[in-house]
């Protein structure tokens, strides 16, 4: 075979293998990935078994603390449906009740409204999102507390 | 008055970079040296400009001048002065003028250093460079002018956000942003050779020193990220394949692939049209990244920025135009400049052994960057906003990364052109030996064998950590009997008279370790999540975790409250011996907003993990907790509620302060009396000091290799004389 005929030969190797893979990343990327979905959603649709991944806020008053576990209702951003979520696995420092958060999460069972979160998949959005910046810094008060 | 003066600042700037740019193309296109030169002082004087506007703005946040609106909503006087320094990169204004300052002072030192050199593609450079500072200026100018003042300044800042109040995030921004803004030096040096076809090896060369550096900052930058993550957050990993700490990843894998392809060009003429991608591509992902940090697209913890703020918009045309320029570049030149002066001869040869580590470069980041941007490539095909997580990453990433680390052996020792089986393997088998005998003891010794990946990872690490060594033994060796030299003179002799293959060999020796860390830290790591009262008890792979007693106390700065932190002292034990004490903690900061109550501001604001580690060589004990305050609650709104009364009647601010101290230290022993359960992570892992060991060694490895040798300078001092000498025959 000639060099150049040599070197085409191979391009096309190279080039099928790089389309192959790449198809390979893009198909199990579309099936392995979790849906962004808010409460008001999964309510609607949600299968068992099936990896969604939350987002929305986490209702005032729900966080309850078991030993090996936390639970909250995860509600609309803008909507007052909710869902039940058990969680076990690292809580991020900025968590807390009215903040917003984003788990992974599959339905528990037979309830619709009940899900368990995926361990370490807890990420509640950064503080600095929270601030309202309409806020006036002349407004702020002064911290002499001691 | 000081704000205005960086206000000007910036718009001179902003003039001074337009000017730079129409005297720097006019220049070259009429071959003008006056104009060229004119161009190129207009980069310093940005330079000059940036670095006052940079001090004005810190000599701010240092005295706390809270009538700039950045230094009030980012700092507070209860912040320690040395965050108040860092406190000025975790703002979007901050960080834009960082992001200016540093790219002045990279390209006027790159355009200072190649002065008579390069002489046709300096000028586009310049221009390249002086037009990104036209957008970072133009973008503070317009959207986010840190030099923006209100009258009177509020008594009080919002203070630095807690998160960040940690000694690695003073130099990480610094050290990531360095390392993009020194990327686009060799980017603009590429669009300059591009234009002129001259797209030699000296651009490279000229330049290496940059993409050196550019590769050091960002690598170390990502280490630190990892770090902080690691000590800060609380929930004990250091990487979590996070859309930011991704969008730092990219140009440096992109970049690594550059600093190996090179060296074939520079040696053979080939691989042109790879090189110059190479870099245009990492110079558009440098932007990327400041781009995903900065506009807050993608969500991530790390993004420090509001939603939906307008910059993006501005980014997605920079880049738009970073590519499409590039592509034309390329495109047009790849028939005649970038034709390669040589062909392939053989797949065993280090050609073909470097070819194929940057295809693995490659396919690293393309993987990165495809799950990255998936929840915007998803909403785009499906109308559904879908994301990948770590599984996802992992399935790809290892199988790619233990190729490299194969490859970090087997390349160094090939030789150019061509070889054969017999002599690689003469080159080879001293190191193989070794990874087997590595592979055979952890088989039978531990339960490695247990993770194949993470098995394969601590063999092929073996063996591309037996590689470099054997190099730099033999090298010594050789050296000993030319010189007579010790042992450690002759070594270090060796590794001066060729910093670049010697540094490059400890790189990879770090890389080995670092990957050796990870792979036993991510695949045998106990983890308990565990609610515990005093004197109860938990166990996490045979180390025992027993909660003493809780603690509790208020932190002060300058005579205010700066933190209150609940925590508890942990003893570890294994089989009866104690192990550490252990006194993981939380800290709670005030809220800053008007309406918030007298006492329950102290629980409303922010609050972070301080975490408790027992760092070892083999292996690390982690501790964070997360108290439950809930029990205090009926107590503080009690206070808000008397405080409120108290307000209304009329007290008095010093007696309100007194009282307030009161009550908060009051709370504080009611949680150390009587402490409600608290909620632990306990982790247990292997070789995490490792990665931090392995990034030490990269990091000294790529110094070496980036420090300029005697013969650069000596070619830097002719290269100039030559220049003045033609300067001098022109005149006369």
């Amino acid at each position: 075979m000639n060099p150049a005929r040599k070197r085409q030969v191979r391009l096309v190797v190279f080039l099928t293998a790089a389309l192959v893979l790449a198809a390979a990343l893009a198909y199990t990327s579309f099936s392995s990935a979790s849906s962004a979905v808010q409460p008001s959603q999964l309510l609607q649709t949600s299968n068992p078994g099936q990896s969604y991944q939350l987002t929305g806020k986490v209702e005032k008053g729900s966080v309850v603390r078991r030993r090996e576990s936390i639970t909250f209702r995860v509600r609309d951003r803008k909507g007052s449906d909710s869902v039940v979520v058990n969680y076990a696995g690292a809580v991020p420092d900025p968590f807390r009740e009215g903040r917003e958060v984003i788990i992974d999460v599959k339905r528990a069972g037979a309830s619709r409204e009940v899900f368990t979160g995926e361990k370490d998949t807890l990420v509640t959005k950064c503080p600095s999102k929270f601030r309202d910046s309409k806020t006036d810094p002349a407004g702020m008060p002064g911290t002499k507390a001691s | 008055m000081a704000a205005t003066v960086g206000q000007a600042c910036l718009i001179l700037g902003v003039a001074c970079s337009a000017y730079g740019v129409g005297a720097s193309l006019l220049g070259a296109r009429r071959g003008n040296e006056r104009m060229i030169v004119s161009g190129r002082r207009a980069l310093y004087a940005l330079f000059g400009l940036t670095a006052i506007a940079f001090v004005i703005l810190e000599v701010a946040f240092l005295t706390s001048d809270f009538r700039f609106t950045v230094v009030a909503t980012h700092s507070s006087t209860t912040t320690p002065w040395f965050y108040r320094l860092a406190a000025m990169w975790s703002s979007q204004e901050g960080s834009l003028l960082l992001w200016l300052l540093l790219m002045s002072a990279g390209a006027s030192l790159c355009v200072a250093t190649l002065r008579g050199r390069l002489r046709d593609v300096a000028p586009y450079a310049t221009a390249v460079l002086l037009g990104f500072a036209i957008f970072f200026g133009g973008l503070m100018l317009l959207t986010a002018s840190p030099f923006k003042t209100v009258p009177v300044g509020p008594a009080e800042g919002f203070g630095l956000n807690p998160l960040l109040r940690h000694p690695s995030m003073m130099i990480h921004p610094l050290m990531l942003y360095t390392g993009y803004t020194l990327f686009l030096v060799p980017f603009a040096f590429a669009i300059g050779a591009l234009i002129v076809r001259r797209v030699d090896a000296e651009w490279i060369r000229s330049t290496r020193v940059f993409a050196l550096a550019a590769w050091l900052a960002l690598g170390t930058g990502i280490i630190l990220g990892a770090r902080w993550s690691y000590v800060e957050l609380g929930w004990g990993g250091y990487w979590a394949w996070d859309p930011v700490e991704n969008a730092s990843l990219l140009p440096w894998l992109t970049g690594t692939a550059f600093l190996h392809s090179v060296m074939i060009q520079e040696r053979r003429g080939m691989m042109k049209v790879w090189n110059a991608s190479l870099i245009l591509a990492t110079g558009v992902l440098a932007i990327l990244g400041t781009f995903l940090v900065r506009s807050g697209i993608l969500d991530s913890i790390h993004s420090f920025v509001q939603e939906g703020n307008t910059i993006a918009w501005a980014f997605v045309a920079l880049i738009a135009v970073m590519i499409a320029s590039s592509v034309y570049l390329v495109v047009t030149r790849r028939n005649n400049a970038l034709r390669s002066d040589a062909r392939l001869d053989s797949i065993f040869s280090r050609e073909a052994a470097f070819l194929l580590n940057n295809i693995l470069f490659v396919a690293v980041a393309f993987v990165v960057l495809w799950g990255t941007f998936f929840p915007l490539i998803s909403e785009a095909v499906t109308g559904n906003k879908a994301a990948v997580g770590p599984p996802w990453f992992d399935r790809y990433t290892v199988p790619l990364v233990l190729l490299l680390v194969l490859l970090s052996g087997i390349g160094p020792v090939i030789a150019w052109r061509k070889t054969t089986v017999s002599r690689l393997w003469r080159s080879l088998r001293g190191p193989v030996v070794f990874a087997a005998v590595v592979g055979v003891l952890l088989a039978f010794l531990t339960t490695a064998a247990s993770s194949p990946a993470s098995m394969a990872l601590f063999v092929f690490g073996a063996f591309a950590i037996g590689v470099s060594v054997q190099e730099l033994w033999r090298g010594m060796r050789a050296r000993q009997a030319m010189t007579s030299e010790r042992a450690l003179p002759a070594l270090t002799g060796l590794i001066s008279r060729n910093r670049r293959r010697y540094g490059g060999f400890i790189v990879h020796i770090g890389i080995a370790v670092l990957f050796i860390g990870i792979a036993a830290s991510s695949a045998f790591q106990d983890v308990r999540d565990v609610r515990m009262g005093p004197g109860e008890s938990a166990v996490v792979n045979g180390y025992r975790f027993d909660y003493v007693r809780p603690t509790a106390q208020i932190e002060e700065a300058g005579g205010k409250l700066e933190r209150i932190d609940l925590g508890s002292v942990v003893r570890v034990t294994r089989d009866g011996r104690e192990v550490a004490i252990l006194e993981p903690s939380r800290g709670y900061y005030p809220n800053m907003a008007p309406m918030s109550g007298a006492v329950s501001r102290f629980f409303e604001g922010e609050s972070t993990s301080e975490i408790a580690l027992k760092a070892g060589f083999f292996r690390d004990v982690w501790v964070a907790e997360s108290p439950d305050i809930s029990r205090l609650t009926p107590v503080i709104e009690r206070g808000d509620a008397v405080f409120a009364k108290a307000d209304r009647a009329g007290l008095s601010g010093e007696a309100r302060s007194i009282f307030l101290a009161e009550a908060l230290a009051s709370l504080t022993d009611r949680y150390r009396d009587a402490p409600p359960p608290a909620q632990f992570r306990l982790i247990v892992s292997p070789m995490v000091f490792w990665v931090w060991i392995g990034s030490i060694i990269v990091f000294a490895g790529g110094l070496i290799a980036a420090w300029p040798s005697l013969g650069a300078v000596r070619d830097l001092v002719r290269a100039r004389y030559a220049a003045r000498v033609a300067q001098d025959l022109k005149r006369a």
